[in-house]
């Protein structure tokens, strides 16, 4: 077996709303996997039916090798989840969670130490604190602790960096790392596509469906346009311009810059640049640029939702 | 600048030995767009709690949209805007619903909720799905929706905490959009994010690092003089200085 997740044809419905729509991936086994999705995608779904508490409608999910729907005990004992919503007793102390945790797998917290080592001495200070009481970024660490005191050889996490600060993120990314160097199987879910370049392969997310899946650098090569940063004293102004140019495919601001693609194969800055000279803007300057994921995953969306298009 | 609608001294919030929130000061314009940041546990919620009148300060001065801070939170309540990520609408209500129940809250007339909710809801384009479950909308439209019905009561000012945690990228921007078009009619806007590129689309920003304002001022400036090329990076050197590379 090399594949830990094997997930194929995979549909679920709740009443009217179809949650995944024949999903099919698979992740390797050591592998550092993300799926990325914004809220509604399915990512949660999906991690129900491979954390074996959903069934899928249609299709087959195995998970290290065990059916997910017939051999859940195996895989149970085998995974460490992690879900979106903080989920351990808020009235048990940081300790007596993690203790609770290591009882429950047939395990002690002595046992597997070394592997929470790094994450639980951040928050040894606090051992006595009720789990309610810890900070967002404290609680995270906490639960990733419980999810990993068995030992498990697939984590699943879901949205673990949501509504955490950038600082705590990059944190928490350096400690999959590190996991994952122990040959610990790691599937991560994240709305932030900034995270999608730290995994070793990425699968996006839009409604239920699979739009891509590659190495974030593979990704990126599907972004074929030329695509353009383009800079002007006045954000605002600039955007509104360059969405009125009768050329223009795709406008999106992008921190201090606004990324451009026109419909002419062959556009030029030059162009751009005589449009934009027409207004009032002023600093202008124009650079042709690589695609990144966000970049990317945006000309892949679909635009359907009912919003008007750029 | 214009007379501040935010106007902060000193502002200080203890609780017990802790000082959550350690003498603030600063002022935002009309609308300004002012991105209020900092990491989780820095003092942002407490601040936020203290300028929308839902928690009374230990000590200084603040005054929202011309109330104090102190005696006026009745007047600030109703003064100002205010839509999160966790809680802005009812799912469970259709769109039209929703707006006829903030505009009660808010003491909007009948009438006057009729004639907002009909406004509102064309300039959305939401008529078609104007009686459906809120449930049932995708979240970009939610997100309008809930935007929209925060400045139903024509605040002078709308407070934003993360109002786009978790969303995709496209309806982030679209939200943006929104903001500028508010801020463009003259409201001021006060927004919390965790995204650093949504930093970047602020007038001016600030961040708070345990309790007290690191740094503020516009991004390029702030940028300029820590000497970095993203927000990104001077997040990170306020916050952990001493830190190495990283997203």
């Amino acid at each position: 077996m090399t594949s830990a997740v094997e997930v194929k044809g995979v549909t679920k419905k709740f009443k009217t709303v179809t949650a995944l729509s024949n999903v099919s991936l698979t992740v390797g086994k050591g592998e550092l996997f993300g799926i990325i999705g914004a809220d509604g995608a399915g990512k949660t779904t999906l991690f129900r039916i491979l954390c074996t508490l959903m069934l899928a409608d249609e299709g087959r999910a195995e998970v290290l090798g065990f059916d997910a729907r017939k051999e859940y005990r195996s895989i149970r004992s085998r995974i460490g989840y992690m879900p979106g919503r903080f989920s351990l007793y808020t009235d048990l102390s940081v300790e007596e969670n993690l203790k609770f945790f290591a009882t429950v797998f047939n395990t002690t917290v002595e046992e597997n130490y070394e592997l929470i080592a790094d994450i639980y001495t951040q928050l040894e200070p606090f051992k006595k604190r009720m789990a309610g009481q810890l900070s967002g970024g404290m609680k995270q660490k906490l639960a990733l602790c419980c999810a990993l005191i068995h030992r498990p050889d697939l984590l699943l996490l879901d949205e673990p960096t949501t509504g955490v600060d950038a600082v705590s993120r990059r944190e928490f990314w350096q400690m999959l790392g590190r996991l994952k160097e122990q040959g610990i199987t790691i599937l991560v879910s994240t709305p932030y596509m900034d995270e999608a370049s730290l995994c070793d392969r990425v699968a996006f997310l839009q409604d239920g469906t699979i739009l891509a899946v590659d190495t974030p650098v593979g990704i990126t090569g599907l972004f074929t346009a030329p695509l353009f940063s383009v800079r002007a004293n006045e954000k605002h102004k600039l955007l509104t311009r360059l969405r009125s140019y009768p050329h223009a495919k795709s406008v999106y601001a992008f921190g201090s810059s606004v990324h451009y693609t026109d419909h002419r194969p062959s556009a030029s800055s030059e162009e751009i640049m005589r449009y934009l000279s027409e207004s009032e803007l002023q600093e202008i300057t124009i650079e042709r640029i690589e695609p990144g994921i966000e970049d990317t995953f945006m000309a892949l969306m679909k635009t359907d939702d009912g919003s008007h298009h750029e | 600048m214009s007379e501040p609608v935010i106007h902060t001294e000193q502002l200080t919030r203890k609780f017990g030995e802790f000082t959550a929130v350690d003498a603030i000061s600063f002022s935002v314009g009309e609308g300004e767009v002012f991105g209020f940041l900092g990491a989780n546990g820095a003092g942002k919620t407490t601040a936020m709690k203290m300028l929308t009148g839902l928690l009374l300060p230990t000590s200084g001065k603040a005054a929202v949209a011309g109330f104090d801070v102190f005696t006026e939170t009745e007047s600030i309540k109703k003064n100002i805007g205010y839509m999160s990520q966790r809680f802005s609408l009812y799912d469970d209500l259709t769109a039209r619903e929703n707006i006829r129940f903030f505009g009660g809250i808010y003491g909007l007339s009948s009438a006057s909720i009729q004639e907002k909710s009909k406004a509102l809801l064309s300039s959305l384009d939401l008529l078609p799905v104007a009686d459906s479950r809120l449930s049932d909308l995708p979240l970009g439209w939610k997100q309008k929706l809930a935007f929209s019905v925060a400045l139903l009561h024509e605040p002078k000012i709308v407070f934003l905490d993360e109002p786009t945690g978790g969303v995709d990228p496209m309806t982030r921007r679209r939200f943006w959009d929104m903001i500028y078009e508010a801020a463009d009619r003259g409201v001021t806007v006060f927004v919390t994010t965790h995204y650093m590129d949504e930093a970047e689309y602020c007038d001016r920003v600030s961040i708070m690092v345990n309790g007290r304002i690191a740094a503020l001022d516009t991004p390029t400036a702030m940028k300029d003089s820590f000497g970095v090329t993203t927000m990104d990076e001077l997040f990170i050197r306020l916050v952990r200085p001493g830190a190495g590379e990283g997203i």
